[in-house]
């Protein structure tokens, strides 16, 4: 299962990067989509909108399930992956690079350091 | 060559002028019609011949299983034979001609069996004051939660009573009905013997709680030890105890909700009660309620006095669930189907129904998992977690591959607290040898997952259509017929 | 031991599979079961042999006076259903088939639920629409919740004249969710609090109603236009959703069959295309086999199927977030209005409404030439007209039940003016034109002796 090193993660298996220009990108895990199943359709935010960190921020289908999607830290919504309005499945098929869901720019940049590492991140999923 | 029906809807067929059915023209003098902006041209809509319409409609249901095809080891779907002098009474011109609003001297007939229906499902359950207006089981639902609602308005507890708690075995309508009634939802984790955690519950309760909602047997098709303790517990703390009759299979004719202390409960006779499910409906949610929740039962009810019937509208009523009276066809056929079985062909439904399932039970449990080494009621929760361990093989692949075996596969993934469950209910309508031949399908697609798991993934192979893109259907959909792009 | 049509196991069946289980009897397997409430007394009457049990019911529906000239209406109207669609639906492959879960063996409800969906969409001029709902009232109601989750406004408004029961059932789903429901006189009295105003058409007397003026009236107001309309008026009327209605439901079910006491009955449901996601109910959506069959030539393309899509939305995974609580509909039902208004075609849909008005309108005409009898005018109508008599509706009603025939329904204690005094008639394609001659000649006969 793939758990890129230089990411952070929250315990409701939704990752961030924090990019070079201080924003930053949010998406689901690996694992995440494969527990989920194909996905169908993904329910995204209005951009401008500031959400605090835990709120939901939209909602991801599959054929079987629905899950909420978490903010990992507080932000304002920059921009959304529209991609995915056409194409949900870029989610299953690329979840940490095409696949990434919103853009926010972070308000409190202490909350990104209290997200999971990797590695402690993988601790926390079932042994395979 | 194979052809593609579905490739072809009655919209790309017939041709411009066909006629399925004449209309009498009208000779007299004409009235003008309205003004031309409040009319329409013409519905866009398929122009066949009536014998093409019949040649269509009967290779749809050629593609169609049923009960009457086969076994429908569906769990919690109690999928039994529906009698065909059922459908006979039904369709007498004296009920089925009847007008919903005429005089009521002159509907006397429908209206006494109605009654005597409510008198019979007042019986069986316990709870005299009895409803047959709701469409559905979640239909009945929802008019049970609203008596449990009006009832707490009354007592002028609603405000501060708005929490509804729900095992998390639960079928997905009880949390649905819970919130359509306004109430929010506490899913309970179940105990590890797969009923209600009594710790648990008692943690739970409290002064802001309005009801628990229970089936019983439960989702598991095990019988809960605690529900007396359960019962007596949510009345102390003030809330109502609401049973969903689903399972009804497993009990009718030796136990009865209200001797347990229930409030309201409501029943499926498209299960227990053996009326047709027709593709996903119709079906009827009578909602039965002890005596002193009789003034908010949904409109309307039948009385009888002096011997003449009558529809009132209960003195505090929730409401109307429907336009007019209920699913009237569907339940002429549970009176019809009550009155063939008595009180002891009753008994020996249950019976036989719990029978079957626990001699399928013994039969299929060397060859798979079994989340609960327990007696089970009318159905059976195996799991499919040894073929995915040791073969890549999941609960998916096996009801596939039922299909090729002509059977239809049974419920899969429900309950939720089951992984890659399957619960198989087989109901007093399946003999012993139908019993012995769908355990050896089951066996045979174990040992199947064994030697040759690929088999599976690609079931079913003789059905006709094989796995079809869900996904696909859901991410991008067409739900409706379109004319092809020129 | 008595034997039951329905339990194929015997005695000998029994003994067999209680000796694998290791267990002495049936009643053995309830012993987990309370003891003090076991084997209740259940007072309900013997087992009744099948010949017995059709005499007494045929014995009850003897009991039910259906054969009279009849002129109710009011939400279940006597129309034409060609023989093919009883029919065609009496096939056990789809009464006694389950809901489609799984697609491979149930093409033949999931293709009829397309077509169901296809046909209302056309009838309706709306994008999509669900596989049906319970009934109008209840759809309706629905469709108001709808607009209440879709606005965020939390009181709908309800335009009268309306099905009482109509207004009914949405104050019990009001009820429910905490939602205030209001009724309004005129299109415009909406207002920015309403989520939706819900428009019947024709109305609860019979009117033809201009659906452009309350669409553009709600629309003024923010709200949504969800109209209730009557199937087989719309061979005739201007589709809804032409005239700018967002949601539309109405009754299905006389068009599938007899009246039947009111039921079961079927939810028409039909929605603009934005609100695809929010609709409650089950959903048909075509699909593509993942692979050709077994025996197809290389390079055969995948064949066309139907399955439940959009499913996320729905109880079983959304629970109680789910935008409903609705699970079994009316399957067989839908399946039965389909084929009907397939067989009658766009001609016959044409034919068979124009015939219901003509008919309706000539009983109208002759009616009102009667000295003492007024038929109120109200611009136009299309299957139910309002009299006045010489003598008060109770009475009239009298007066015709001693000549064998059952009036309309008593309308005056509405609070329209147009019903003060009134009778609502109903004469629909169906009914006799004998029964019409019978009335007339009973009201002439009751005109001269008052």
């Amino acid at each position: 299962m793939e758990i890129p090193a230089e990411l952070r993660y929250t315990t409701e298996d939704e990752w961030l990067r924090l990019e070079p220009d201080g924003t930053a990108t949010v998406g689901i895990t690996a694992y995440a989509q494969d527990q989920l199943g194909d996905i169908v359709f993904v329910e995204l935010p209005e951009i401008g909108r500031v959400i605090a960190r835990g709120e939901a921020f939209g909602v991801v289908e599959s054929v079987k399930a629905v899950s909420d999607l978490f903010m990992p830290a507080s932000g304002e919504v920059l921009a959304r992956n529209d991609a995915l309005v056409d194409a949900s499945q870029l989610i299953n098929e690329s979840p940490y690079d095409d696949g990434w869901i919103i853009r926010i720019r972070p308000t409190n940049p202490a909350e990104i350091d209290a997200l999971l590492t990797a590695d402690a991140y993988r601790s926390r999923l079932p042994a395979e | 060559m194979i052809e593609d029906v579905g490739a072809r809807l009655s919209f790309d067929r017939g041709a411009p002028g066909r006629r399925g059915v004449g209309v009498p023209r009208w000779d007299g003098e004409p009235a003008a019609l309205p003004d031309a902006h409040l009319l329409r041209e013409s519905v866009r809509l398929p122009e066949m011949s009536q014998n093409e319409i019949v040649r269509y409609y009967g290779a749809l249901s050629r593609r169609n299983y049923s009960v009457d095809s086969g076994t429908y080891p569906l769990g919690s779907c109690t999928m039994k034979y529906n009698p065909k002098v059922d459908d006979l009474i039904a369709s007498l011109p004296g009920f089925a001609e009847a007008h919903p609003l005429a005089p009521a001297e002159d509907v006397q007939g429908v209206l006494r069996v109605l009654f005597e229906l409510q008198s019979h499902l007042g019986e069986i359950t316990g709870l005299p004051a009895v409803a047959l207006s709701p469409a559905a089981g979640a239909h009945g639902e929802l008019a049970g939660m609203l008596i449990v609602k009006r009832a707490l308005e009354r007592r002028g507890e609603l405000a501060q009573r708005r929490r509804v708690l729900v095992p998390d075995s639960a079928h997905g309508t009880n949390p649905a009905t819970a919130a359509m009634a306004g109430f929010t939802v506490q899913e309970l984790p179940s105990g590890p013997d797969g009923g209600v955690d009594l710790a648990t519950l008692e943690a739970a309760l409290g002064d802001d709680v309005a009801a628990f909602m229970v089936t019983l047997p439960n989702t598991l098709g095990l019988w809960e030890r605690n529900i007396q303790r359960v019962v007596e517990r949510v009345h102390a703390a003030g809330a109502f105890v609401y049973g969903d009759g689903a399972n009804l299979n497993a009990i009718v004719g030796r136990m009865r909700f209200g001797d347990l202390g229930f409030d309201v409960v409501h029943l499926n006779p498209h299960k227990t009660f053996g009326t047709p499910h027709g593709g996903g409906g119709p079906g009827a949610g009578p909602v039965c309620a002890r005596a002193e929740l009789a003034p908010y039962l949904p409109a309307p009810v039948v009385v009888q006095e002096d011997g003449r019937y009558a529809l009132v509208r209960p003195a505090d009523t929730i409401g109307r669930m429907q336009q007019f009276h209920g699913s009237i066809g569907v339940l002429l056929r549970a009176y019809a189907y009550i009155r063939t079985l008595g009180c002891e062909g009753l008994r020996e439904t249950s019976g036989n129904a719990v029978l079957n399932a626990n001699y399928l039970r013994a039969l299929m449990r060397d060859h798979y998992d079994l989340p609960y080494d327990r007696p089970v009621m009318h159905e059976v929760v195996f799991a499919g977690t040894r073929q995915r361990r040791r073969h890549n093989v999941r609960t998916y692949d096996i009801a596939k591959r039922l299909i090729d075996y002509g059977l239809h596969p049974p419920t899969v993934y429900f309950p939720l607290i089951v992984e890659e469950a399957l619960m198989i209910e087989p109901t007093e309508a399946e003999s012993r040898e139908s019993i012995e031949m769908l355990a050896g399908a089951f066996i045979a697609i174990a040992e199947e997952s064994e030697r040759d798991p690929e088999l599976l993934h690609d079931a079913p192979q003789t059905s006709p259509i094989g796995r079809m893109d869900e996904a696909e259907a859901s991410r991008h959909p067409v739900i409706r017929w379109r004319p092809r792009e020129a | 031991m008595q034997a039951f049509p329905y339990i194929p196991n015997t005695d000998a069946d029994r003994a067999i599979m209680l000796e694998r289980l290791g267990v002495a009897s049936v009643d053995r397997l309830f012993e987990e079961l309370p003891a003090e409430h076991r084997d209740p007394q259940i007072n309900i009457p013997a087992a009744l042999a099948e010949a017995d049990l059709v005499r007494l019911l045929q014995e009850r529906a003897a009991e039910n006076v259906v054969d009279r000239p009849t002129f109710l209406g009011a939400g279940a109207y006597r129309r034409f259903v060609p023989a093919i669609t009883p029919h065609l639906v009496s096939r056990s492959e789809f009464a006694t088939s389950y809901t489609p879960y799984q697609p491979e063996i149930s093409q033949g409800t999931l293709q009829a639920a397309f077509e169901y969906q296809s046909v209302v969409c056309e009838l309706t001029g709306m994008d999509v629409s669900n596989t049906g709902m319970y009934d109008a009232a209840s759809a309706t109601a629905e469709a108001c919740l709808l607009a209440v989750r879709v606005t965020r406004r939390r009181a709908v408004a309800l335009l009268e004249p309306i099905h009482p029961n109509t207004v009914d059932v949405v104050r019990m789903y009001a009820f429910g969710g905490d939602v205030r429901v209001d009724t309004v006189r005129h299109a415009t009295d909406v207002t920015a609090e309403h989520a939706c105003v819900v428009v019947q058409q024709p109305d609860f007397l019979g009117t033809i109603l201009d659906v452009e003026d309350a669409s553009g009236a709600a629309h003024a107001a923010g709200a949504l236009c969800i109209v209730v309309a009557d199937p087989l008026a719309l061979g005739l009327l201007r589709a809804p959703g032409d005239a700018g209605a967002d949601l539309v439901t109405g009754e299905g079910r006389d068009l599938a069959g007899p009246v039947a006491f009111g039921g079961p009955s079927l939810g028409l449901f039909a929605a603009r295309e934005p609100f695809l996601r929010q609709m409650p109910g089950r959903i048909v959506g075509r699909a593509q086999e993942s692979h050709p069959p077994a025996g197809a030539s290389p390079g055969a393309a995948p064949r066309t199927g139907y399955v439940l899509a959009l499913q996320a939305r729905e109880q079983f995974i959304r629970r109680e977030r789910a935008t409903s609580n609705f699970s079994t509909g009316q399957s067989l039902i839908a399946t039965a209005f389909t084929i009907t208004v397939q067989t009658l075609g766009p001609q016959g849909m044409r034919e068979s409404a124009e015939l219901c008005y003509q008919r309706a309108h000539d009983a109208a005409r002759r009616i009102a030439t009667l000295p003492g009898f007024a038929v109120v005018e109200r611009g136009a109508w299309f299957q139910e007209f309002l009299v006045r008599a010489p003598m008060p509706p109770a009475a009239l009603a009298m007066a015709l039940a001693d000549r064998g025939i059952i009036a309309g329904l008593d309308v005056s204690d509405r609070g329209e003016p147009e019903a003060r005094e009134a009778t609502m008639f109903c004469v629909t394609e169906a009914m006799s034109p004998a029964h019409v001659d019978a009335l007339v000649q009973a009201l002439s006969e009751i005109g001269a002796r008052s």
